[in-house]
């Protein structure tokens, strides 16, 4: 594969894996390859490994080494601790949000199908959430509550800690979907009070295909992978070593670039953005400015479409995504602005910029210099302009209403 | 780093790169305005005709890349065509000249024959002496 440089703006999506975390993993792959189950030393020597691989990870959230629980990925992390707290209470109900990842979404309606019910509870347009809301929609036979910690697209952040002082005042487990926080924000378990945390390696320097699930002492946990005694008897399936390992090394690192990614990724962050809203007319933020994760900004980019906007940057080798429409081969508006209250219009042109620890003042320097063009190319080929009558309530309806207008007065 | 991006083909991606026919036309003699169901896409297309003819198309869209190449690629073909071979015209000529759309894309497609069909319409009503047209007998010759 030929690989030319590329400006990565798509942190939040995937993280490039770190030159140390690579060094600590290779190991595990040429030499010592044995599983750690074994009896014999060449197997069993791995096993410690694992451990100290556990201690970092654990360290990282504050947690002890036991309520470690290595999973393949944040999926498997969120649909273990949903699927463990309805088997342990035997509860029929869950609470979670319209703005959590889609895979959770998709897991909440798999659930439904299977005869349980899940309450997806609404944001306020600026992404946050109310508690009082929350508070109402526990019932007698809820089981849990899952509210993710910061929102992969706009970035904004949960009140975590106050969601499960309301669970633990009901009598309700709770979890976190905290892929996106590592390295961002400090995380320390006991604080927050929550029952289950999810984690994903490769949100954080590490490779794909390993994820974590934390279990606090004394809850309850049934498994969801069901075979070997690995993990406790809790995760079936031999230890993926070598990405376990790599998991426990890029938590040391996230520990240590914590104050880059709050100090200067969040500077260029900011920057990128102000330089948008300020430079390019018809912008606007999508989610509230702060509490949010110091590396995303989502920026809806009037009269144009996301993926248009994406494939131009494309071509000159930057990286952005959107949530949105047809760019994940689905025709609908990003899920989370439009629980926003986002116009259709305007979340269709909504792209996520999502730094990281290897961005530069160069590589922002590069996308402010390509941005202003592709989106006034894009927008001299939209028939949607401020004067446009439709704009920002544009909707198909309106089109069409508009349309049989002019033909009505053609006609006379 | 065109060629990595494998969702689209060649021919997609050059009337994405380079659209033809972008832009309004000042006194079009029809002007269509549509928007997809599917996904929110608005697509408009100005005509100008001349003695029951497409002289010239331009095209505005709303939307994803493989609507901006369909638009492009609609005004190119309806080009030079009467008013009844521009009626008869389909997406699927569209998919055809494009070399095919994934299909969660087709749509985009189908948006296109909507804006030229609708932009015909509007050319119809403005000019009543051209409905036999359009209902298919010869052309009259104004």
């Amino acid at each position: 594969m030929e690989q030319q440089k590329v400006y990565y703006f798509d942190n939040n999506a995937t993280t490039r894996v770190a030159p140390e975390v690579v060094d600590a993993m290779v190991p595990f792959l040429r030499e010592y390859w044995g599983n750690p189950s074994s009896a014999y030393a060449f197997g069993a020597q791995v096993h410690g490994h694992v451990e100290q691989a556990r201690e970092k990870v654990a360290t990282l959230i504050g947690a002890d080494p036991r309520e470690i629980l290595f999973t393949s990925c944040g999926t498997e992390s969120n649909n273990s601790a949903l699927q463990s707290a309805l088997v342990t209470t035997g509860k029929r109900h869950v609470v979670t949000t319209k703005v959590e990842h889609s895979a959770n979404i998709n897991f909440g309606e798999h659930l439904e199908k299977q005869g349980f019910e899940v309450t997806y509870l609404p944001v306020e347009s600026d992404g946050s959430l109310d508690l009082h809301v929350l508070e109402q929609s526990i019932r007698p036979d809820t089981a849990i509550v899952s509210v993710m910690y910061a929102n992969n697209e706009t970035g904004v952040i949960f009140p975590i800690e106050e969601v499960a002082a309301i669970c633990r005042s009901k009598g309700v487990l709770s979890h976190t979907d905290a892929v996106q926080v590592p390295g961002k924000l400090p995380i320390q378990v006991k604080s927050l009070g929550v029952d289950f945390l999810s984690l994903s390696a490769h949100k954080l320097h590490a490779p794909k295909g390993i994820g974590m699930l934390y279990v606090k002492r004394r809850t309850r946990y049934s498994p969801y992978v069901i075979g070997g005694h690995q993990e406790r008897g809790r995760r079936g399936g031999t230890e993926s070593v070598a990405n376990i390992v790599a998991f426990g090394r890029a938590a040391e690192l996230a520990m240590a670039t914590l104050e880059d990614e709050n100090t200067r990724v969040r500077a260029l962050r900011d920057r990128l953005e102000s330089w948008i809203l300020t430079h390019i007319p018809n912008t606007i933020r999508n989610g509230a400015r702060e509490p949010r994760l110091p590396n995303t900004a989502n920026i809806a980019f009037d009269f144009v479409e996301a993926e248009a906007v994406l494939m131009l940057l494309d071509q000159v080798g930057i990286c952005a995504s959107s949530g949105s429409a047809c760019t994940t081969g689905s025709l609908d508006p990003s899920h989370v602005l439009s629980a926003m209250g986002v116009v259709p219009m305007r979340a269709r042109g909504s792209v996520r910029f999502s730094l990281g620890i290897y961005n530069t003042s160069e590589d922002v320097d590069y996308l402010l210099q390509h941005l202003p063009r592709i989106i006034q190319r894009l927008r001299d080929i939209s028939p949607l302009n401020p004067e446009h009558p439709d704009n920002d309530r544009y909707d198909i309806e309106a089109a069409r209403r508009k349309h049989e207008e002019e033909m009505a007065s053609v006609k006379e | 780093m065109s060629d990595t991006y494998t969702l689209y083909n060649p021919t997609v991606m050059d009337h994405f790169m380079n659209p033809r026919n972008m832009g309004d036309l000042k006194d079009a003699d029809g002007v269509g305005e549509v928007g997809a169901a599917a996904c929110g896409d608005i697509m408009k297309i100005s005509l100008k005709i001349r003695e029951g003819r497409i002289e010239d198309a331009r095209f505005k869209t709303f939307g994803c890349g493989s609507a901006i190449a369909s638009s492009s690629m609609a005004t190119e073909l309806i080009k030079g065509r009467t008013i009844e071979e521009a009626l008869n015209f389909t997406n699927q000529e569209v998919v055809q000249a494009l070399g095919g759309l994934p299909p969660v894309k087709i749509h985009c497609s189908v948006l296109a024959e909507e804006a030229l069909k609708a932009a015909l319409e509007d050319y119809v009503k403005r000019h009543p002496e051209h409905a036999q047209v359009a209902a298919g007998a010869e052309p009259v010759t104004a």
